[in-house]
């Protein structure tokens, strides 16, 4: 089943296009990434499916509704979670305060505590640090709590927006780690990379986007050796 | 001396309540809006209309029946807050801040002229006017009134404080105010956040409305003005924003205007405020308390 799909999607800022008619799909339980460079389109992408941006024209649809119009909260109610670019820790909340911020939708409060629990159990280093402010912990950390807080939601889909992004390399492998678990437990994942090594390796398939189209699609194993890839995106 | 402290706390505790609406306000949309103390006025008005209707209040259910008459002001303040929210500031959310600081003021004219054109220009008696016994503590005389007023602003401030620490709602108010865009990807429905804001923030200033009319007797539609100045003044000397800043700019406040009055002349009480008020601004525009932020970029 099609969890998330575009379909010839266009988005304006003002006057700029930065999305032409963009089309892809993720189904369930999939992991998908999106790669492509610098000002390809690729956090459009995204913040497009969480409601942030407005859809200029095209479809949108998220667990078979049409969310072309939704509101931000609704997207949100309906599963669909967005881990955004820079992490965007709210910095003077703890840690704990910013993980109960996901859960901002969920009526039940003992869902939310376990939810917590949980996440403190995938990420341990959350729990030691969880009365200190979220703005005083390190890249990796923040990275991790924004993935957290994410799934405090109990999200169906989670899309993630370069979560490798300023890590050491032995960091990217924590959280690629973390993503194939989250993936293992049953959410569909959306990852959004620039290190499209690291991101090949955890997911199932991938799109290349540029200048707000998808340009390529293929399996992730196939496109590691894939040459086109291999120049553009792999380096030697 | 504990006279002065005690004056000093018993006005400030009036602007830390109004500063209270400027500072949440300020924090959540960064505007400074400054029809708040007009909102205040507001307030002293439809407690005014209301015990007027009333007769005054029936000697025997006195204090009850105030308390009835500050919590329906508080609701229609409150809803008023809101409708200027939805109308008149909602419309501009993505407009230059000085469109929006422009239509402040327009709505700050707007509710002094409005209360004038119905009510009338003269300054009014309140209807009834809190008296009771004086005592002695310490060398200050503090009467009855003024112990009761502290301790309804006191709960109202300690209950606000708690909603904004312990609660969902509390804890969106503050996470829109560092970050907008991060609020709506947790599923906040920022309107409805923001308009609780204006809600509780202009019920606070319809209150101390009711409570200056019952304490001072006298009301007129000019009142917020220098009262929503001043609780700006506060506002910033907590560090605008910052909620328990507030509180605590309001106190200090009164407290600094009632040492000044007493060293230079009561006279000199506004002016000295204000001098205050630019001090901080130049030389601590961040406030006591702003910016306790350990950021990490
Ligand atoms: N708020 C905005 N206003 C105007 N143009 C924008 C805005 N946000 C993005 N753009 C433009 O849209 C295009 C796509 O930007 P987007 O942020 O989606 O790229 P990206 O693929 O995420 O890039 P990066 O890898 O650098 O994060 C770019 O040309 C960018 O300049
Ligand atoms: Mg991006």
């Amino acid at each position: 089943m099609t969890m998330l799909e575009f379909d010839n999607v266009e988005v304006y800022y003002g006057k700029v296009q930065a999305l032409r008619g963009l089309s892809l799909h993720v189904d369930e339980g999939e992991i998908v990434a999106l790669l492509g460079n610098n000002g390809a389109g690729k956090t459009t992408t995204l913040s497009t499916a969480s409601a942030l941006v407005k859809v200029g024209s095209g479809k949108l649809t998220f667990d078979g509704n049409d969310i072309s119009r939704a509101n931000p909260w609704d997207v949100v109610g309906a599963g669909l979670i967005h881990v955004p670019e820079g992490r965007r820790i709210f910095s003077t909340l703890s840690v704990l305060e910013n993980l109960q911020l996901g859960g901002f939708l969920v009526k039940d409060r003992g869902v939310v505590a376990k939810r917590i629990e949980h996440v403190f159990a995938l990420l341990p280093l959350l729990f030691e640090r969880r009365a200190q402010q979220g703005g005083t912990l390190s890249g990796g950390e923040q990275q991790m709590l924004a993935i957290g807080r994410g799934l405090i939601a109990g999200p169906k889909m989670l899309m993630l927006d370069e979560p490798s992004m300023g890590l050491a390399p032995l960091i990217v492998n924590q959280v690629m780690d973390v993503i194939r678990e989250i993936r293992e437990e049953g959410t569909t994942v959306l990852l959004v990379e620039q290190n499209a090594r690291a991101a090949l390796r955890v997911t199932d398939r991938a799109y290349v986007i540029e200048s707000g189209v998808t340009t390529v699609e293929g399996q992730a194993s196939d496109l590691l050796n894939d040459p086109r890839i291999i120049d553009a995106y792999l380096g030697a | 001396m504990t006279q002065i402290i005690w004056d000093g706390l018993f006005v400030g505790s009036f602007y830390a309540l109004i500063a209270l609406g400027y500072s949440m306000v300020y924090g959540i949309i960064k505007l400074l809006n400054f029809a708040h103390g007009d909102i205040y006025m507001l307030g002293a008005f439809i407690g005014f209309v209301m015990l007027t209707s009333m007769g005054g209040l029936p000697g025997a259910l006195g204090i009850g029946a105030l308390l009835v008459v500050l919590l329906v002001s508080m609701a229609l303040t409150g809803g008023a807050g809101v409708l200027i929210e939805r109308f008149a500031y909602r419309p501009l959310r993505k407009a230059p801040r000085l469109a929006v600081l422009i239509t402040a003021v327009g709505v700050s004219f707007t509710l002094q002229y409005g209360v004038s054109a119905i009510m009338g220009s003269n300054p009014r008696s309140y209807p009834v006017r809190l008296e009771g016994d004086v005592f002695d503590v310490l060398g200050a005389r503090i009467s009855l009134p003024q112990v009761l007023l502290m301790a309804i602003a006191a709960i109202l401030m300690i209950s606000l404080n708690t909603y904004i620490q312990k609660t969902s709602t509390g804890r969106a108010m503050r996470s829109i105010s560092l970050d907008m865009k991060g609020s709506l990807l947790m599923g906040i429905n920022v309107n409805s956040v923001i308009t609780r804001t204006f809600f509780i923030g202009s019920a606070l200033a319809g209150a101390a409305g009711v409570m200056s009319g019952a304490y001072y007797g006298k009301i007129d539609f000019m009142m917020g003005f220098l009262i929503g100045l001043k609780a700006f003044t506060a506002a910033v000397i907590g560090g605008i924003g910052n909620i328990q800043g507030a509180m605590l700019g309001g106190l200090v406040l009164g407290l600094l205007e009632a040492f000044g009055a007493s060293v230079f002349g009561g006279e000199w009480r506004d002016v000295f405020s204000f001098v205050v008020l630019i001090l901080f601004l130049t030389l601590r525009p961040t406030g006591i308390l702003g910016e306790r932020v350990t950021e990490r970029v």
